[in-house]
């Protein structure tokens, strides 16, 4: 062993032990078969992922894609306006604050702060009610987009921190250069700030496209039957149905198809330009 | 004077703008630049001359005031619309462009033809000394070449006024003094109006046919360079350009050509550049390199003090000279028009003359008492 190769020993253990061990197990259990108690056997078989192949689960795939990039694009669009308005405003720590301050509450709990604010009971209906502009409670909640609404929510902060911090980078003058040489001020923005910020736009998008991939809770608590995520499926397999290789054979396709978005992006991010 | 009639490239007609009510930037603010003039707006920082440079590109609305840019009246218009063009202090390159990418984005907004692009830009690239960087982006840049792309960008406009905010305040000090000979070249290259923003008035005195002299938001005086350097408005102007020597005392003779003042030194003559009377309290100034100093005693008819030599600063070209005269330091400059060797015997802690011609003194300022 070379001596400057003891210096990435610990990094290597640490990967090891918690990434690369995990995932060979996943990959491994995802070519067995389930016995009848829970259990998991030789031989070795692709049978779950064609199960996986065969139907329905392709249609939970593709709307697992749906709701997260309809959701990412939802985040993109609040979070440029409001990093923009934080990067400029004289009160940029303040705001800075008010952004992270939800965190400091429980995920689960925030979640239930939206059953009770647009439940059928929820205060969203008691208002509508009050103000006789309804009759009846609307259902707001348990389809997907509820839970659009609340991954939006939930990741707002993924995608605001990283634009703001390559915005508050920005050299506004440039803004005021390209207005000076013929640009309104939405051109100026969108032909000189944009190229400018691209990185951290990007780390926004994968920041909040790759957890809402994964997520489980929250289709769980605010979703449908129509809106049942492969994260949820997931779960149901290994708590409910207790088939673990299929189970992870459905994981290795979410693990796919995350490095598969994130290679594109990163490709068509490197592509253009530069 | 123009097609158009008028006669003054940009005009200011008594513009105030106020930040918030603690911040005046500018009070009360007029000026007029003729067309083609090389004009600089000279003065401290925070006194206002950035200010007036952004409400002249369209970045700030006046609170009050009218500003015309050729005769016309552009109090309303945004940058975009109006026919002038900025250099920014920090340059505001666009770093994600080529250097022919910069100078071509004016053009690129108004959707020029690829040939015509390429001719304007190569124009400029030529005109700014940039041949050979075109394919370079900015970070890969020195200052200098930086300061040269900013110029080629703003001009390939063609803009009627050029705008430069302190455009050399990042290079070093050779660096500036030859870009500064270049921008007074391409001035006479492109015959445009150029209004420059600076601090430095060695800067401002050397390139500029007029200067306006700004502090705390006011013009305190346009002038040429000579106008300003030898008869300020007032003390602050006397005192922000160049070195000086101030006087105050009270007028005790007063003939056609000259005063007598008693100061704090005696009796000191100087010339009557304002009508006084006896009684009146008086400011006048000597500049530093009409103030002799010598061993022997001066020549009839000269102001004179006695004093000690406490410091002697001898810069190759010239000799700067403090003389202690009554717990006051007097300055004086000598130029070294012979071998220095030959002409200097004047050391520290010397008895000398301190004397100057009362022809050469400025009165500033008479209040009446």
């Amino acid at each position: 062993m070379k001596r400057h190769d003891i210096y990435t020993l610990p990094i290597l253990i640490w990967l090891s032990l918690f990434f690369t061990i995990p995932l060979s197990i996943t990959v491994i259990m995802s070519f067995m078969s389930s016995t009848p108690y829970g259990g998991v056997t030789l031989p070795f078989t692709v049978g779950n992922y064609v199960e996986i192949m065969k139907g329905r689960i392709l249609a939970i795939l593709w709307r697992t894609i749906r709701i997260s990039a309809l959701s990412t694009l939802i985040t993109l669009g609040l979070s440029l306006p409001v990093s923009f308005f934080m990067a400029t405003s004289k009160w940029k720590n303040l705001l800075l604050m008010a952004t992270i301050i939800p965190f400091w509450t429980n995920f689960i709990i925030r979640i239930f702060a939206w059953i009770f604010l647009l439940g059928n009971n929820g205060m969203l209906n008691n208002i509508l009610i009050q103000l006789g502009i309804v009759k009846n409670p609307i259902t707001f909640l348990y389809n997907s987009w509820a839970v659009v609404v609340v991954i939006v929510y939930t990741y707002l902060p993924y995608m605001i921190l990283p634009i703001y911090s390559a915005m508050e980078k920005f050299d506004f003058s440039m803004i005021d250069a390209a207005m000076d040489l013929g640009a309104t001020k939405i051109r100026a923005i969108f032909k000189v700030m944009f190229p400018s910020i691209k990185g951290g736009i990007t780390a926004g998008i994968l920041f909040v496209f790759i957890p809402a991939l994964g997520s489980y809770a929250i289709p769980e608590l605010v979703g449908g039957r129509d809106s049942v995520m492969l994260g949820n499926l997931i779960a149901w397999e290994i708590t409910t149905a207790r088939n673990w290789p299929y189970a992870t054979a459905l994981s290795n396709i979410l693990f796919v198809s995350t490095a598969l978005a994130l290679f594109l992006y990163l490709k068509i991010q490197g592509s253009d330009g530069k | 004077m123009d097609k158009d009639g008028a006669v003054y490239s940009v005009e200011l007609e008594n513009v105030t703008k106020i930040f918030d009510e603690s911040t005046v930037a500018m009070k009360n603010v007029s000026l007029k630049v003729k067309k083609g003039e090389f004009f600089s707006i000279l003065g401290p920082s925070g006194c206002g001359k950035t200010t007036t440079l952004r409400i002249i590109g369209g970045f700030e609305t006046p609170n009050e005031g009218t500003v015309r840019i050729d005769g016309r009246r552009v109090n309303n218009l945004p940058p975009n619309r109006r026919p002038v063009n900025m250099v920014f202090q920090n340059y505001a390159l666009f770093p994600h462009l080529s250097v022919f990418e910069n100078i071509a984005f004016p053009l690129r907004l108004k959707k020029m033809t690829e040939s015509e692009i390429r001719e304007k830009v190569e124009y400029m690239v030529e005109l700014v000394k940039l041949k050979g960087q075109e394919r370079k982006f900015p970070r890969q840049l020195s200052g200098g070449q930086k300061q040269r792309v900013a110029l080629a960008r703003a001009l390939v406009n063609e803009p009627r006024v050029l705008l430069l905010d302190e455009p050399l305040s990042s290079l070093d000090a050779k660096l500036r003094q030859y870009m500064l000979m270049e921008l007074d070249r391409i001035h006479d290259e492109v015959g445009i109006t150029f209004i420059y923003v600076t601090h430095d008035q060695a800067e401002a005195m050397s390139v500029s046919d007029e200067i306006a002299v700004m502090n705390n938001g006011v013009i305190e005086q346009v002038g040429t360079p000579p106008e300003i350097y030898e008869s300020p408005a007032n003390t602050f102007v006397a005192g922000f350009i160049g070195e000086t020597n101030f006087f105050v005392g009270k007028v005790v003779d007063v003939s056609s050509e000259y005063l007598k003042v008693e100061t704090r030194f005696g009796i000191l003559t100087c010339y009557k550049d304002k009508e006084a009377k006896i009684g009146d309290t008086v400011e006048f100034m000597i500049r530093p390199e009409k103030v002799y100093v010598t061993k022997n005693y001066p020549p009839q008819n000269m102001n004179f003090l006695r004093g000690k030599v406490d410091q002697l600063i001898y810069l190759g070209s010239h000799t700067k000279y403090y003389i202690m005269v009554e717990n006051t330091l007097i300055r004086s400059i000598k130029q070294h028009t012979r071998y220095w060797m030959d002409e200097s015997t004047i050391s520290w802690d010397d008895e000398v003359y301190v004397w100057w011609n009362p022809d050469d003194s400025y009165l500033i300022k008479v209040t009446g008492g």
